[in-house]
């Protein structure tokens, strides 16, 4: 009989700064990426592209790709055998285009060949006639036009009430990429029965699993998606790209096929975020609360449906931003161009409206004369409130004014311009010292955590013993934000063992994890985890009828009744489905209780300007964001200053630049990112208040970094230079010279 | 034609049949896939490698300059089983996240650190201000060499 020494306090758990598991495989270079994986035996793919952005396809001509030397196949619109359509929301995009091509780069033959050289030689080779047709490059006409994806209409309160300070403004926001490092990759094995395993960049597996069935007419059991490996996301691994041609090339030549997207490749074959124009209107009464506010939002979906309708929601509902409005009236559109397909980016629709009402609010102060952030704190929505647009009531913490009071009672930490030589210019001594002008500006936001409008969100994870520990089994995709080690910490505290790791394993194995996107896998794969790990706990407490378990194994008082490898032998697990709270689509208004949680964060930014050659030093951003619970503290830090360099790039620097629906910076050395010279120190305060449904009142805390961060900076630009600047990101030119994007 | 090498100590040859890049050598022929291809134009820094001991883009390189000398990648910046200090200061602080920019980070630094043990901030932001890092925001990244170099950290 072991007699117990006294109770071990569990190691790893939550609340701990735990370092990744695969930090050090990643640091080694180690770790298996969807590029770096090769089998015996492999044929390389690669993609027939349109080079037109509107055309209509003549004839295709697959003999001279086929001629070549070492090529498998070359397989067009009509060698697929299935409806061939995909589509996140609804499956409207050719997984070949058929008799039309509707944007630049679409999709229009797909090549196997026995290296990766001779794949692309064979890409190129396919003669494609086209016949050029008008593209439809403009938002405004296709909403003329009645070329739409979704129209809202949202109506709250007393339509004629209006207020006695009234301030307008139009605000545009361009065409940002996510860019993550590791291209679009993957490798699709046949099984030898019709069947096929997919090893794909993915943000989403059980859906990419499901696309792949439904376009080529297969049968759910026949394809297997697999987690792997991946270089970041952000929102561009969310629809499906490389799947279906890989599966498809697979299955016709019988082999494994690999395909890689280089980088200029990679940004024509993604969607990016929603470039969009927006009309405010803010009233306002003398003392600064706001009577009524109205909207038109105009985003730019491209040619295909891909989540514009659900960006476009998230848009509209977070028109007002963190504030109380009882009158409040919002159009929205999502327009259908021939312009590259938009799609998730981090922020998700709450992006480019923050930028439009926080300029409104700052407009509102000075109009005003009141302090900015004193007319935050008079308008700042909180727990109990209902939000502005939808009217739900908010009944999870919403620490709004606490972000607000944090913000402000966080010290400037900077130096004199220059010091340190620090310029706008850099270290080319472009920028004279005394020509330098500071600038501060704040900025606040509100998103959604998790799927909204009636979306049946959930995720499965299971919990299992075995002789290394507990093991946390899930497909919820880690994308670099730290999911393996949040999820094995969740399951060590509730467990009670300090042994515990997270494996992923494929579409057949479990039930769907979801999306890795919305900032919602801390709450639904930690809360199944949190759920899974509670009942196993219990069960096998309540079998052995003892009070503890630990790495040990199961104890009734000092007494150990059961030892880790029994429980490993009897084989106890649990797998566990966990929803959020139900969520509703809108009424005709726009009313509802659409969102499952909300969480808020706040931006300080400190830049320094050149007005003359309008460049720009963003030198601190700061920040106060509502977590719920910190459950990884230095994971949080990460995506906040991760999150925050995205937000200021793209305030001063990240562009798609089209040209008639050609994007022509589809490379690092022409699309902008912030390099560690361009990165703000970053101080954060993390606000801690329970109540939220995540695992111990956990909330997302992905998004809320790079949505406020970007108009902070502008708000910031604006206060060192006096200029509207009405459009991000903001470019020398609109600094240093004097005409603004009017309307 | 056929090139040789020594790649992390050991010699190598590689069949090249076409102007192919080092990082293509090294990724699709010697299977050496710790060195990641981001965007083949020298402007992220996630193929980074010294070459004679000189920090260069293996993206940039043609394969047959290469012949006859020494490369050194992530995977050999450290002895089998051994982390590099470069590598235990950024496992330390959190300074990896998806990890795609890691292995070109760490031979930046593994280069910074042999130049200049003792590097100030700005000194640590200027060698590795040709490495692109997407999820971070740098600010783990830069803790982590400013703790290595010995300075106070912010
Ligand atoms: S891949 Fe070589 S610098 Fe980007
Ligand atoms: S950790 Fe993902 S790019 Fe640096």
């Amino acid at each position: 009989m072991t007699t117990r020494t006294g109770r071990r306090s569990v190691q790893g758990g939550i609340g701990e700064s735990t370092i990744r598991p695969d930090g050090v495989p990643k640091l080694r270079g180690e770790f298996m990426y969807a590029q770096d994986m090769h089998v015996e035996g492999m044929l390389w793919g690669a993609t027939t592209r349109s080079p037109h952005p509107h055309a209509r396809i003549v004839s295709i001509d697959v003999g001279p790709a086929l001629a070549i030397g070492g090529v498998h196949a070359v397989l067009t619109h009509d060698d697929i055998p299935g409806p061939g359509l995909f589509g996140l929301e609804h499956p409207d995009q050719p997984v070949l285009a058929g008799d039309v091509v509707r944007y630049w780069g679409e999709p229009v033959a797909i090549v196997a060949a026995e290296d990766e050289d001779t794949a692309r030689r064979a890409a190129e080779a396919v003669v494609v006639e086209y016949e050029e047709l008008e593209p439809l490059v403009d938002a405004e006409e296709a909403d003329a036009r009645d070329e739409v994806f979704r129209r809202m209409k949202i109506r709250r309160g007393d339509q004629e009430a209006r207020g006695s300070v009234v301030v307008e403004g139009y605000y545009e926001v361009g065409m940002q990429d996510q860019a993550p490092l590791g291209t679009e990759a993957g490798l699709a094995v046949p099984d030898g029965n019709g069947g096929v395993d997919l090893y794909a960049t993915s943000q989403f597996v059980h859906v990419d699993q499901q696309q792949v069935v439904e376009a080529l007419g297969l049968r759910p059991e026949q394809v297997r998606a697999h987690p792997v490996g991946i270089g970041g996301a952000f929102g561009a691994r969310e629809d499906v790209n490389l799947h279906i041609h890989l599966c498809l090339l697979a299955l016709y030549t019988g082999r494994p096929v690999k395909m890689v997207y280089h980088r200029g490749e990679s940004f024509t074959g993604h969607v990016h975020r929603h470039p969009a124009r927006m009309w405010y209107r803010h009233e306002a009464d003398e003392n600064g609360r706001l009577v009524r506010v109205e909207a038109k939002i105009l985003v730019d979906g491209g040619a295909y449906a891909s989540t514009t309708a659900a960006v476009l929601a998230n848009a509209c509902y977070f028109a007002v931003g963190p504030y109380k409005c009882d009158s409040v009236a919002v159009d929205g559109v999502g327009a259908r161009t021939n312009n590259p397909p938009c799609g998730a980016m981090r922020g998700f629709g709450a992006v480019q409206v923050c930028f439009a009402y926080e300029s409104q609010m700052d407009r509102l102060a000075s109009a005003l004369g009141m302090d900015p952030l004193e007319l935050r704190r008079r308008n700042a929505l909180a727990t109990g409130d209902r939000l502005a647009t939808t009217g739900q009531v908010i009944d999870t913490p919403l620490p709004v004014v606490e972000v607000i009071d944090s913000l402000a009672a966080m010290p400037l930490l900077v130096d004199e311009p220059g010091s340190g030589g620090d310029l706008p210019g850099g270290s080319g001594l472009t920028t004279e010292p005394r020509h330098v002008r500071r600038g501060v500006g704040y900025a606040l936001s509100i998103k959604n955590l998790g799927f909204s409008e009636g979306f049946d969100d959930y995720a499965q994870a299971r919990v299992r013993l075995s002789p290394e520990g507990a093991i946390v089994e899930t497909a919820a995709i880690e994308v670099g934000q730290g999911l393996v080690n949040v999820l094995a910490q969740i399951a060590r505290t509730t467990l009670g063992v300090s042994r515990a790791e997270v494996r992923h394993v494929d579409t057949s194995r479990i039930d769907s994890a979801g999306s890795t996107s919305a900032s919602r896998q801390t709450q639904l794969s930690g809360g199944a985890t949190h759920e899974a790990a509670r009942r196993l706990r219990q069960r096998i407490l309540e079998h052995y009828r003892a009070d503890d378990l630990d790495d040990e194994g199961v104890w009734r008082g000092d007494t150990l009744v059961a030892a880790w490898d029994d429980l490993v032998r009897d084989g106890w697990e649990e797998t566990v489905t966990f929803r959020h709270p139900p969520t509703e689509p809108p009424d005709e208004n726009g009313q509802g209780k659409m969102h499952a949680d909300f969480a808020v964060a706040g931006h300080r930014a400190v830049v320094d300007v050149d007005p003359e050659l309008g460049l720009v030093r963003v030198l601190r951003v700061d920040t106060a964001q509502d977590v719920g619970k910190a459950l990884n503290p230095e994971s949080i830090r990460g995506q906040i200053e991760g999150g925050i360099l995205q937000g200021v790039g793209l305030a001063v620097m990240e562009e798609l630049v089209l040209d008639r629906g050609r994007i022509r910076n589809a490379t690092f050395t022409d699309y902008l990112l912030p390099t560690i010279l361009d990165a703000p120190d970053v101080e954060a305060i993390l606000i801690e208040q329970e109540g939220s449904w995540g695992p111990f009142g956990a909330k997302g805390v992905g998004e809320p970094p790079t949505i406020s961060s970007t108009p902070a900076v502008v708000a910031a630009i604006r206060d060192a230079t006096g200029k509207e600047l009405n459009r991000v990101p903001v470019r020398p030119q609109d600094i240093a010279l004097e005409e603004e994007v009017a309307r | 034609m056929i090139i040789g090498f020594r790649l992390n100590g050991q010699e190598v040859t590689a069949r090249v049949d076409h102007p192919a890049s080092l990082l293509d050598v090294l990724r699709d022929q010697l299977g050496a896939y710790g060195s990641k291809n981001a965007c083949e134009q020298g402007e992220c820094g996630s193929c980074s490698v010294l070459l004679d001991g000189e920090l260069v883009c293996s993206c940039l390189v043609l394969a047959a300059d290469a012949e006859g000398s020494e490369v050194t990648t992530v995977e050999g910046v450290a002895p089998e089983g051994e982390l590099h200090p470069v590598q235990e200061a950024m496992n330390r602080v959190g300074a990896v996240q998806c990890g795609f920019c890691t292995p070109g980070f760490v031979v930046a630094a593994v280069d910074l650190f042999e130049r200049n043990p003792h590097p100030t901030s700005r000194e640590i932001k200027e060698a590795l201000a040709g490495n692109i890092c997407r999820c971070t925001g740098y600010g783990a990244i830069i803790r982590a060499f400013e703790e290595l170099a010995g300075r106070e950290v912010r």
